[in-house]
């Protein structure tokens, strides 16, 4: 294949990908409604009695049907499969196709984080039981994907500033400190849906499903412990030493850099408001909530709405 | 400062250890809690503080990122910028109110790590607390019995426990034992030595900056530039560095090579490779030197290092008089304003009677008109049809006055066009070799058309320091967030017979695999002692 195929089988492929993971998404969401269906009238989801505005299902014939969430959880994870091969062969012929590393710009680093972070998603669904965090990262993914698209570029070359194997090591690691973040940042949302819901005493089917509240806040401790170090390394270490090569300082303040590091700040106080009596629980996950939000404005918003150095990653 | 400490598990444990050290009082100690507490709340609103402070600075443009910027930004906001001068939020990261924030985390910072680092010295000191008395309301515990005595028992245990601080404690008549442990104290070490490298960072950094000194000059191909001040187009230094001591080079620009996208579609035009070639001379009077810049890869010559960070054209311009005496005759650098490099630029002309010359304008690299009546524009960044328009002045530019003016910038306020004779401003277009005639026979020839390279020359001294500080500090973190300290205890009562061994944990960050590790624990425990034991359950 030449160099054009590639590019364009690699277009495809995201294209069916954000489709098919559109879909996964949708059956998650499906499931969620049987979820608190099931819960309400447990007998007649079970029976199958056909709830309004579903597809009628024929009835079962007898009682070791599965329940139709765990048929949609089911569909879900295994269109999820076949979205995240497709994303990652999109991936791979992208890199085909430009010749280098496939995160040269915003388009490319949204697609390859996403599919980084449906792999981890898999693997763990593999090993243990997370589906409880499918919508979610299915939804974010899919929403990500949406910015990368907005930012498409065809594939080619890059431009001389990002000739440099720096590329390699400070990209990949802010983009998986960007994964980690994600799945840290569901966590501590998925916390204070719950912990609200547990001081009013009124937890619904859809997150009883979830694990406790102290697991939520150990699973957003450990994702965003390793994403700060990571983060730390990429944004605040290989990113300046880069700089320096590129741009012949070290620090100067670009909209990305200020962006990069309040990202940096707001997690850092997030590990120490963990810590601190007071802060500890809800106040920690608003402020990791925040750091993700900050996250997303230096990946996204630094370069859409504020020019800077770090534009040509458009 | 603390990272994940649970800070009622400190308050209890720390409890412990000043009850056996009296030197240490009760008053002391709350009041150091208290000191340390409200300092770790004011450090935390610091630091959210620090990061809503840095905000403005990528909104509103900041001097000393783009000056360019700033003065376009005020133009186009005239009401608002003189409050947001007034704030400083042009000069975000040096105004008095992000300084203060960043000295108060600073002081609070420092005025953590000391107590702390007080504390760890005492800790590390100390030997492993005493059991509890009560196993069974620690997070995890277990018992068992076996035939083996205390002694053996406690041996067992000291081998399984592994790397870890012990004291094995026996009483005199050997019936009674215990077995302390405590392990993990790389966490507060890790802890301390990147808050530590924190401080060093930002001290590193402001000394360099108060030692170093960055400057931008544009060399155009055939020219040689000499590291003195004068030759700078710009040039800032720290405080503390004289810029009578820059260090002695000269570089001379033999070619620059610029390349761009050709291909038909979005990337055209974008930029492939820069790269500038020439020779250089270190110190005074050296031995020429090749050197090959491009972007990524700069010249570094004894503690300075020289980037590529700009390049585009400069014409070369000669002005014959009337008398035809050559009064001007030079590669003027014309700078590039977007992406296909259409770029404008001035000469002057003082040397030249009965009043000086001016010349304003633009450069395309390749010029094209999509009509006979439009304006020139530039297609592309490469120089495939370079065409130059200038107006021309005539009157007084100024030189003389002694204040310092930019060679890009053209004041015409004591000067008059030359106009042609309908009275419209005398327009000069040029391709390369041609010659255009003022009406008072002035000749501007566009002889022969030259790249040029902006090039950064920057010392940045200690930078070493806040780099190795960094990777330090990467390392205490990533000590201070993954290592568990744990302590475990094992406590062997015989009656003579059968030993009773009772064991436990504490974890200072709790973690929910404790059980688990206490379990898995006891039975390598059993196994130790007793490894037939375990195959018949």
């Amino acid at each position: 294949m030449t160099l054009a195929d590639y590019a364009e089988f690699s277009n495809y492929a995201v294209a069916s990908g954000t489709v098919v993971l559109a879909l996964a998404f949708l059956a998650h969401l499906g499931e969620l409604l049987f979820v608190r269906q099931e819960a309400v009238e447990p007998v007649a989801a079970a029976a199958g009695s056909g709830a309004p505005g579903t597809v009628a299902v024929a009835p079962p014939e007898d009682d070791d049907v599965p329940p139709r969430s765990a048929v949609l959880s089911r569909v879900g994870v295994a269109l999820t499969v076949v979205a995240t091969g497709l994303l990652v062969a999109g991936v791979v012929t992208r890199a085909l196709a430009s010749q280098r590393v496939p995160w040269g710009n915003m388009y490319e680093f949204g697609l390859t984080g996403v599919s980084i972070a449906l792999v981890v998603y898999l693997v763990l669904v593999r090993i243990t039981s997370v589906q409880w965090i499918a919508p979610l990262v299915t939804g974010f993914g899919l929403a990500i994907l949406g910015l990368a698209w907005s930012a498409y570029v065809p594939a080619g070359p890059l431009v001389p500033a990002l000739h440099s194997y720096w590329l390699v090591i400070h990209v990949a690691a802010v983009m998986i400190a960007g994964a980690l973040f994600l799945v840290g940042a569901s966590a501590s949302l998925l916390y204070l849906l719950k912990e609200r819901a547990e001081n009013r005493g009124a937890v619904g089917p859809i997150l009883r499903r979830v694990p406790t509240i102290a697991a939520m806040d150990r699973l957003a401790y450990r994702t965003h412990a390793v994403g700060f170090v990571l983060w730390t390394f990429g944004a605040l270490i290989a990113g300046p030493i880069w700089a320096h090569y590129a741009w012949g300082r070290y620090w100067g303040w670009d909209p990305k850099e200020v962006w990069a590091f309040v990202t940096w700040v707001v997690y850092a106080g997030y590990l120490h408001a963990r810590a601190t009596a007071g802060w500890k629980g809800r106040r920690a996950a608003v402020i990791a909530l925040l750091g993700f939000a900050t996250f997303l404005f230096s990946y996204y918003g630094v370069n859409i709405f504020v020019p800077g150095l770090h534009s040509y990653a458009k | 400062m603390s990272n994940d400490r649970d800070k009622d598990g400190r308050v209890s444990k720390r409890d412990r250890t000043t009850a056996t050290a009296p030197a240490l009082g009760t008053r002391e100690f709350l009041r150091w809690m208290w000191t340390q507490l409200t300092s770790m709340r004011t450090a935390l609103l610091l630091l959210l503080l620090l990061a809503v402070a840095s905000l403005p600075g990528s909104f509103v443009p900041q001097r000393g990122v783009d000056a360019r910027a700033v003065e376009a930004f005020r133009l186009r906001h005239p009401d608002l910028s003189p409050w947001l001068e007034k704030l400083g939020a042009f000069n975000v990261y040096a105004s008095p109110w992000f300084s203060a924030i960043y000295l108060l985390l600073m002081v609070s910072l420092i005025g953590c790590i000391l107590p702390r680092s007080r504390v760890y010295w005492r800790a590390l000191r100390a030997r492993p607390p005493q059991a509890p008395r009560r196993f069974d309301r620690l997070p995890a515990s277990g018992t068992f019995e076996t035939t083996a005595d205390v002694d053996t028992v406690l041996a067992a245990a000291r081998r399984v426990v592994g790397r870890a601080r012990v004291d094995v404690v026996t009483d005199d008549g050997g019936g009674r034992g215990e077995l302390r442990s405590e392990r993990g104290y790389l966490r507060e070490l890790g802890n301390l030595v990147f808050h530590v490298s924190v401080v060093v960072v930002l001290v590193g950094v402001a000394i360099g900056s108060l030692l170093g000194y960055r400057g931008a000059v544009i060399v155009t191909e055939g020219d040689r530039f000499s590291n003195v001040l004068t030759q700078y187009d710009e040039f800032t230094s720290g405080t503390w560095f004289d810029p009578d001591s820059l260090p002695p080079f000269s570089l001379e620009l033999d070619d620059l090579i610029a390349e761009f996208d050709v291909s038909d579609g979005p990337q055209r035009g974008a930029p492939r490779l820069f790269q500038a070639d020439g020779t250089f001379v270190e110190g005074l009077d050296g031995d020429d030197q090749d050197y090959s810049i491009r972007v990524n890869h700069p010249l570094s010559i004894g503690s300075t290092d020289i980037f590529l960070v700009g390049q585009g054209y400069s014409p070369v311009i000669r002005v014959t008089d009337p008398s035809g005496t050559v009064v001007f005759d030079e590669a003027v650098p014309f700078l590039p304003e977007d992406a296909t490099y259409t770029s404008g630029g001035v000469v002057k002309v003082p040397d030249i009677s009965p009043e000086q010359l001016g010349l304003q304008g633009f450069f395309l690299p390749t010029a094209a008109r999509t009509s006979d009546d439009a304006a020139s524009i530039s297609l592309f960044p490469a120089a495939a049809n370079p065409y130059v328009a200038l107006q021309a002045w005539t009157g007084d530019l100024g030189l003389d006055d002694g204040t310092p003016q930019s060679v890009y910038v053209l004041d015409t306020s004591r000067m008059t066009q030359v106009l042609d004779e309908d009275g419209n401003p005398f327009r000069i277009e040029l391709q390369p070799g041609q010659t255009s005639t003022l009406p008072d026979g002035t000749t501007v020839e566009f002889t022969e058309l030259r790249q040029f390279a902006r090039f950064q020359i920057s010392s940045s001294p200690l930078a070493g320091l806040p780099l190795g500080g960094v990777a330090v500090g990467l390392g205490g973190l990533i000590l201070s967030l993954f290592v568990r300290p744990r302590r475990t205890w094992v406590r062997a009562v015989s009656d003579g017979s059968r030993t009773v061994v009772e064991a436990a944990a504490l974890d200072r960050v709790p973690r929910d695999d404790l059980p688990d590790d206490l379990t898995s624990f006891i039975d390598r425990l059993r196994d130790e002692l007793e490894p037939q034991e375990k195959k018949t359950p």
